[in-house]
């Protein structure tokens, strides 16, 4: 093709660098975002991260990150949001990898495949204050479940709605969430799994439970366990869901962040929400990065888009 | 392809325990709603969905929540992308910073970012304004992630840079290149960005709960403490909503970009 030389800045040498075209002058037309996202989205970062090297009166030290991790109760808080992260991530990724197979497995732009799709992609968002209410509807006092328990298997923990807000209800109310977000996340994996692997595979003598023991579980295995890191993440940084169905205020992180930024009983402390606040950002960082290597490792086989 | 009974019965009894999961909580929550207030009526009305408009601060509430909506969606299509292709055309040193920073927010939860931005909301409202439509700056840094992604899978699509060196041959000034010539061609990348700014507005509750703005969820809160039925009929018809809203979204084999969210 032709490079038309443009005011003279130099010779074109390939399309791909432009190099005709930049100059001093084009750094400003970032600046509008920059400021922008300095103001609403560095600035915050940047002050979670310095706050939680200060204490109360703003000295730099390690003073209060030392103090919350010595303390019981963040520690308690921190232990359940792992514990149930952990546990819904390891149920949503199967329950929604399994999910994505049988959608995969059935027939293609169906209408069953459509609406899962769509349907998985409203629910994956949906947690919070709707999703409570949705499981107070059908487990708490009155709610479809229950009254159906109480007429007809009074003794069952069903019957009574005590469950619902503990440790077992947030895991059932964020695995609602985790298994559509699997389903999202793994779908594209399962759809660029090549026909001819299980074709050659067939053609070698390979019975069913052979070909994935030995081709599909392999190949999938680090595509699985990084969408599984991202659904620990996704529950690990929930507020929303857990605050409106429960009133402890320390059992997770989440909630005790909240509290210490909030309470007007005990008086709003901020460097305490700013040293929790970092340890959630360590753990975040380190499930990502996780994520990314794993991702690396399967686009080297998967064409995404 | 002919698939053996084993695999048939797996397949559907997967589909129905994951579905009765899924679903039962919808069913439940039309079931709710339908009931009557209080205790012991057997009887089924509609009440709580015929009162939902008459709820004052509710209709309040979803306006200002739609009204955000817009705001982040200008933010997306007159801030957001086309810094996009002026990175992508002009400024490849910065790709990979832009990337890192569209990116950050994966790192950085919600209930973190609240805790850092606290002080700032608190000078808005007292030198600014309280309207909680301001809440659409943070929110726009919220989704940033998702918006970057569909932007930059339609982004890598087209050769953006022939496009752009045709227009400029042809005379076109920078802006008719950005607004006329590319954001076009990638309409539908900005639609999925436009479509999980709704739904992350109509769905956002931490940082607006803990910053003390009325938003629609906040009120969906309040509402559930006072009246469980109407709350939770709002609930489910907003869930309708968003679902009608996605099946909106043309051209059917595209959906996979917008579906392709990662993060909360």
């Amino acid at each position: 093709m032709t490079q038309i030389p443009i005011q003279g800045t130099g010779p074109a040498v390939g399309r791909t660098s432009s190099r005709y075209w930049r100059s001093k002058s084009a750094y400003l037309g970032v600046l509008p975002f920059l400021l922008f996202s300095g103001l609403f989205l560095l600035y915050p970062t940047w002050n979670v991260i310095s706050g939680a090297f200060q204490d109360e009166s703003g000295k730099f030290g390690t003073k209060v990150l030392v103090e919350v991790f010595n303390s019981s109760s963040a520690r308690a808080g921190f232990r359940n949001s792992l514990e149930i992260s952990a546990q819904t991530a390891i149920a949503g990724s199967i329950l929604g990898g399994l999910f994505a197979w049988a959608m995969v497995s059935g027939k293609q732009g169906g209408f069953f495949y459509r609406y899962s799709v769509a349907l998985s992609s409203v629910l994956a968002q949906f947690g919070g204050v709707m999703l409570t209410f949705a499981f107070l509807a059908t487990f708490g006092f009155n709610g479809l479940v229950s009254t159906f328990a109480i007429k007809y298997a009074p003794g069952s923990f069903l019957a009574e709605s005590s469950w619902l807000y503990g440790k077992a209800g947030i895991a059932v109310l964020y695995t609602f969430f985790q298994i559509p977000l699997m389903v999202l996340v793994f779908l594209p994996t399962l759809e660029n799994m090549k026909p001819q692997w299980r074709e050659a595979s067939d053609a070698l003598g390979g019975k069913t439970y052979e070909y994935w023991l030995r081709v599909g579980i392999p190949i999938l295995t680090p595509s699985f366990a990084g969408a599984a890191l991202l659904l620990f993440v996704n529950s690990f940084s929930a507020y929303a869901t857990a605050a409106t169905l429960i009133n402890l205020s320390d059992f997770l992180t989440p909630l005790a962040i909240a509290t210490a930024l909030t309470s007007e009983v005990g008086g709003a402390n901020p460097a305490e929400a700013k040293s929790l606040s970092a340890y959630m950002i360590i753990v975040v960082i380190i499930a990502m990065s996780g994520y990314a290597l794993l991702r690396r490792k399967v686009s080297k086989w998967e064409q995404r888009r | 392809m002919k698939k053996s009974i084993g695999v048939r019965i797996w397949r559907f009894s997967i589909i129905a325990v994951v579905s009765f999961y899924l679903l039962m909580p919808l069913y439940a929550m039309f079931d709710f709603s339908t009931k009557q207030f209080g205790l012991g009526g057997k009887s089924r009305n509609l009440d709580s969905w015929r009162i939902i408009p008459s709820q004052p601060d509710l209709v309040i509430a979803i306006t200002r929540s739609l009204l955000t909506a817009l705001i982040v969606m200008a933010l997306i299509l007159f801030l957001i992308v086309p810094t996009a292709i002026w990175v992508h055309l002009k400024l490849p040193i910065l790709r990979r910073p832009f990337e890192l920073l569209c990116l950050l927010p994966l790192a950085i939860p919600a209930i973190v970012i609240v805790v850092g931005i606290a002080p700032l909301y608190r000078w808005i409202s007292i030198n600014l304004t309280e309207s909680p439509i301001t809440l659409a700056g943070v929110y726009s840094m919220l989704i940033l992630p998702y918006t970057y992604r569909s932007l930059s899978a339609a982004l890598d699509a087209v050769d953006i840079h022939t496009l752009a060196e045709a227009a400029r041959t042809l005379g076109a000034s920078i802006g008719r290149v950005i607004f006329g010539i590319i954001m076009p061609t990638i309409k539908t990348g900005i639609i999925n960005g436009s479509f999980i700014a709704i739904a992350l507005v109509l769905g956002e509750y931490t940082i607006s709960n803990i910053l003390n703005y009325k938003t629609f969820q906040v009120v969906i809160a309040q509402i559930g403490r006072a009246n469980g039925n109407v709350a939770v009929a709002v609930s489910l018809a907003s869930l309708l909503f968003v679902l009608f809203l996605l099946l909106l979204i043309p051209n059917k084999k595209r959906l996979g970009t917008v579906l392709d969210v990662d993060v909360k």
